[in-house]
């Protein structure tokens, strides 16, 4: 089997997946929490501003979802298979929510009636909240194992998805991402709105306390495999300590108003939580609840190592062009949202 | 129905929508390109007008292309699941190239396209504006690659049997330059300039007869002919290239695509006819051996048709394939002679003194996007009952978990949502229309300075 620095291609390909819905969770976490959030602000001169701070980079950070997606089927194609058509269901509403997102962003400003505003405003709003929790509940899934049988299919009944544990994962993703919506917002914005989203940030963040305490003890309690590779290599310790040293500081310096590095620190509290589910799984993918032996891995999921190689290769030239430019993008909006007659 | 149609149509429907908006965008990017490219050379103010006024209706069209797509992508995970497995390991760095270098540059660079205005200069504008082109030109490779890989394989070997076998790369390069895939790349590519190109042409012709910007109009509507005029004469040369290479890999869709029947037999080319499965006849007008003429440029080399091939390799849906195909070329034709009649006019300096012409081309929009639209059916349901040309049938590709209600269900769901999208697209384009390019007055080329209050000015 051949190997980069010592690492075989399926396990780097998944870091490569990994790293991708990672940046996916990051970028497009604020816009998703920003537009949970989007009802509160009362004013239409706030939701205008709000708005636009994340106008010239939702669809950029969108993309990720777009790259994660077509990385997932590149390099484990029956991953993608499985997973996609045994939740058929929640990812029809997924997409029909990710649609409506996009078009209430577009469609908002092009009548200056109010109705037309308010109906924009409150579908936004809906499906960016319901887009998160929507997350939540396919990586719930994932966590708890599906009933996959011999042949790497679903067999199990659709309803299955809709259990306690990923519903509480749903509404944990939905805390995190209101969050740091807020905290993003709170760096692009000031006067009236600032104020108001001092108060959100603040009570987005008890209500990720919450929820985030709630899933883990589930999760030790009732799926205690899940903790079984810290047991085994227990270095591997440092990780969710690091994650809830990361989480305990957003509040921390919520209260002392250091928006920017609360923000840092929630970007990097879903990055180390992807990371402790990534060490949970690895190198299962998805458990299979009927039989063990039946259960998707990255080895029996992987493209064959020829093409695994050569999406590595278009990943390393790829991935700097693409830093780059999104970097390009977000210095040229940087700071506070001004409004122009391009805005929204 | 059972999940198989109901797959199908699914997806033909929500493929079909997608593609109306991506040509319009590819081509309305060469637009822009070329707008913004005289705006920085000849540096008149009117050139910049034009380039905003597209701007935005390329917003609209790109916003709905990218909702739509990702339908697309997802959409082979949950109801192609075995074909997801089988072709996988081929297409998967296709499409993985597609995103990181296609759709990541597009979106990348559109935020400095729609917003930047007033952030950047015009000349990094201009840089913003080709790289969301080439993102779009990108974006059309991959995906047709992938396509192509399904209509004529190459550069793969198959590897395990019965239910676990797939599909496995062998040569990239191969996989990429497979023998369809370079033709019909560039059938696509000309296929959205010229969408964009008839639109443009389209809006400022309704200008000129309205009497509206009627300086800026004529200057862009001779912009948008000089592209139109080009590709509408290209298009006939890669189209017959395509038809050519379609005769020597898929044979029984081009058998199918002029409804020849006899085993081998020299052909004929039809202008329009109708396709009689039964009685295995074609009625209409035509030129006896025209399509043996047109592939080996003489009146008797024989063409295989269908009866050569097993009843379950053939396409079932004859004349709809026909159809289909026929009134692409049928368009492309009158593309060809209404661009060259409007060039000789313009030749003449006569171009905006026929207010028949005009109205033409206010309707002409129709004719690429139906062209698009119907040469890809004609291709898709030609390659039928294979998925993978001779290797994957349509009926084994589908998802095994998913049953025909989740199917109807998602079908209706996105029935109703795609109808609203078109719903508001058209208004919201009308909309546009009647406001029309902004004057030079509205423009502001740097609010950073001005206060907040003065900014508000609504669109
Ligand atoms: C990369 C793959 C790919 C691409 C770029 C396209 N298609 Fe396709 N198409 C498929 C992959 C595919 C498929 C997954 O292979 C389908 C699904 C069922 C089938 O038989 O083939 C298919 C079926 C299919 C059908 C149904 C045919 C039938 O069931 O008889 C239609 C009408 C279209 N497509 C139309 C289009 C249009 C208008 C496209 C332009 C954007 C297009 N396809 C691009
Ligand atoms: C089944 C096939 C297809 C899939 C899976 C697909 C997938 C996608 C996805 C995921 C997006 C959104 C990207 C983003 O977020 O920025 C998109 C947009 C786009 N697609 Fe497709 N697509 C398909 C067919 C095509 C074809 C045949 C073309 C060729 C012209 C095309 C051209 C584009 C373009 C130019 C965009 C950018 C949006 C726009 O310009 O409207 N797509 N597609
Ligand atoms: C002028 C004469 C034309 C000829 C001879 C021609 C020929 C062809 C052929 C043979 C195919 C099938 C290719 C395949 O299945 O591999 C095809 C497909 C297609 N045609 Fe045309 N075409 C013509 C004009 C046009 C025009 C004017 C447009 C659009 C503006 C157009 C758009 C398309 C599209 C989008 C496809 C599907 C993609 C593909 O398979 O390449 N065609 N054409």
């Amino acid at each position: 089997m051949p190997t980069l620095l010592g690492i075989d291609y399926p396990t780097l390909w998944f870091l490569v997946v990994g790293g991708l819905f990672s940046g996916y969770a990051i970028l497009d976490g604020f816009d998703l929490g920003a537009g949970a959030l989007h009802l509160f602000f009362r004013k239409e001169e706030s939701r205008r501003i709000a708005l636009n701070a994340i106008g010239p980079v939702w669809d950029g950070n969108e993309v990720w979802l777009v790259i994660g997606g077509g990385a997932l089927f590149a390099g484990f194609p029956v991953l993608y298979a499985t997973l996609f058509s045994g939740m058929y269901i929640p990812f029809m509403l997924f997409l029909a929510f990710l649609i409506f997102r996009a078009v209430s962003i577009e469609f908002r400003s092009k009548e200056k009636m109010k109705w037309w505003r308010q109906m924009w405003d409150v579908s936004y709003s809906i499906a960016s909240a319901m887009l998160a929790v929507l997350l939540g509940v396919v990586l719930g899934n994932v966590l708890l194992g599906m009933d996959i049988g011999a042949s790497q299919e679903f067999e199990g009944n659709w309803v299955e998805f809709l259990n306690p544990y990923a519903l509480l994962v749903g509404l944990t993703t939905l805390a995190l991402f209101s969050t740091h919506g807020a905290l993003y917002l709170l760096m692009k914005t000031e006067g009236r709105l600032y104020a108001k989203l001092t108060i959100l940030a603040r009570r987005a963040m008890i209500f990720f306390l919450i929820t985030f305490a709630l899933v883990t003890l589930y999760t030790l309690i009732y799926i205690p495999h899940l903790s079984d590779r810290f047991r085994e290599v227990q270095w591997l310790f440092v990780v969710p300590v690091l994650a809830f040293l990361s989480i305990a500081n957003i509040p921390r310096l919520i209260s002392k108003r250091k928006y920017r590095q609360a923000f840092f620190f929630s970007s990097l509290t879903m990055a180390l939580l992807l990371i402790v589910v990534a060490i949970e799984l690895y190198p299962v993918l998805i458990l299979s609840t009927l039989d063990k032996t039946y259960s998707i891995t990255i080895y029996n999921a992987a493209s064959s190592n020829k093409s695994l190689g050569i999406m590595l290769t278009i990943a390393a030239i790829g991935a700097p062009m693409v830093l780059s430019y999104t970097a390009f993008v977000f210095w040229t909006f940087r700071g506070k949202v001004r409004l122009d007659e391009t805005s929204y | 129905m059972d999940v198989e149609i109901l797959s199908r149509l699914q997806f033909a429907f929500t493929i079909s929508f997608h593609y109306i908006y991506p040509p319009l965008s590819i081509g309305l990017g060469l637009i822009m390109v070329i707008m913004e490219g005289q705006y920085l050379r000849t540096k008149e103010p009117v050139y910049e007008q034009m380039a905003r006024f597209w701007t935005k209706i390329f917003a609209l069209t790109f916003g709905i292309g990218v909702a739509t797509g990702i339908v697309m992508e997802f959409e082979f995970g949950t109801n192609w699941a075995t074909y997801s497995r089988y072709v996988g390991d081929v297409f998967g760095s296709a499409l993985a190239a597609e995103g990181i270098f296609a759709f990541a540059l597009e979106s990348g660079f559109l935020g400095i396209l729609l917003f930047g205005w007033n952030r950047v200069s015009p000349r990094v504008h201009f840089i913003a504006t080709i790289g969301v082109f080439f993102g779009s030109l990108f974006s059309a490779v991959w995906i047709v690659v992938a396509n192509s890989w399904q209509q004529t394989p190459a550069g793969f070997m198959i590897e395990g049997e019965g239910l676990r076998a797939r599909a496995v790369i062998t040569d990239f390069w191969a996989m990429v330059f497979n023998p369809s895939s370079v033709d019909r790349l560039l059938h696509v590519w000309i296929g959205a300039f010229l969408a964009g190109a008839f639109l443009v042409l389209s809006v400022h012709a309704y200008y000129l007869l309205k009497g509206r910007h009627v300086e800026l109009s004529k200057k862009a509507f001779k912009i948008a002919l000089g592209v139109a005029t080009v590709f509408s004469l290209a298009q006939l040369v890669v189209g017959h290239h395509s038809a050519n290479g379609v005769a020597e890999n898929q044979p029984a869709k081009l058998a199918a695509l002029e409804g020849h029947f006899d085993s081998l037999a020299v052909a004929d080319a039809y202008v329009f006819g109708w396709v009689n499965k039964e009685k295995q006849e074609v009625t209409g007008i035509g030129v006896p051996g025209g399509l043996t003429f047109l592939l080996h440029n003489d009146f008797t080399t024989p063409v295989r048709g269908l009866n050569s091939f097993p009843e379950d390799e053939r396409p079932s849906a004859l004349n709809a394939i026909f159809q289909f195909y026929h009134l692409m070329v049928a368009i492309g034709m009158a593309l060809i002679a209404l661009t060259l009649f409007a060039a000789f006019q313009w030749w003449r300096g006569k171009l905006f003194e026929n207010r028949w012409l005009l109205w033409i081309f206010v309707f002409s929009v129709l004719l690429p996007n139906i062209a698009n639209q119907v040469g890809w059916f004609a291709a898709e349901m030609g390659r039928q009952p294979w998925v993978v040309y001779g290797l994957l049938r349509t009926s084994e590709a589908l998802s095994k978990a998913v049953t025909a209600n989740q199917v109807l269900f998602s079908l209706i769901l996105f029935a109703l949502i795609y109808t609203l999208l078109l719903a508001l697209f058209l208004y919201l384009l009308n909309k546009k229309i009647k406001v029309g390019p902004e004057g030079t007055e509205r423009i502001q080329h740097n609010p950073r300075q001005e206060g907040m209050a003065e900014a508000w000015g609504e669109r």
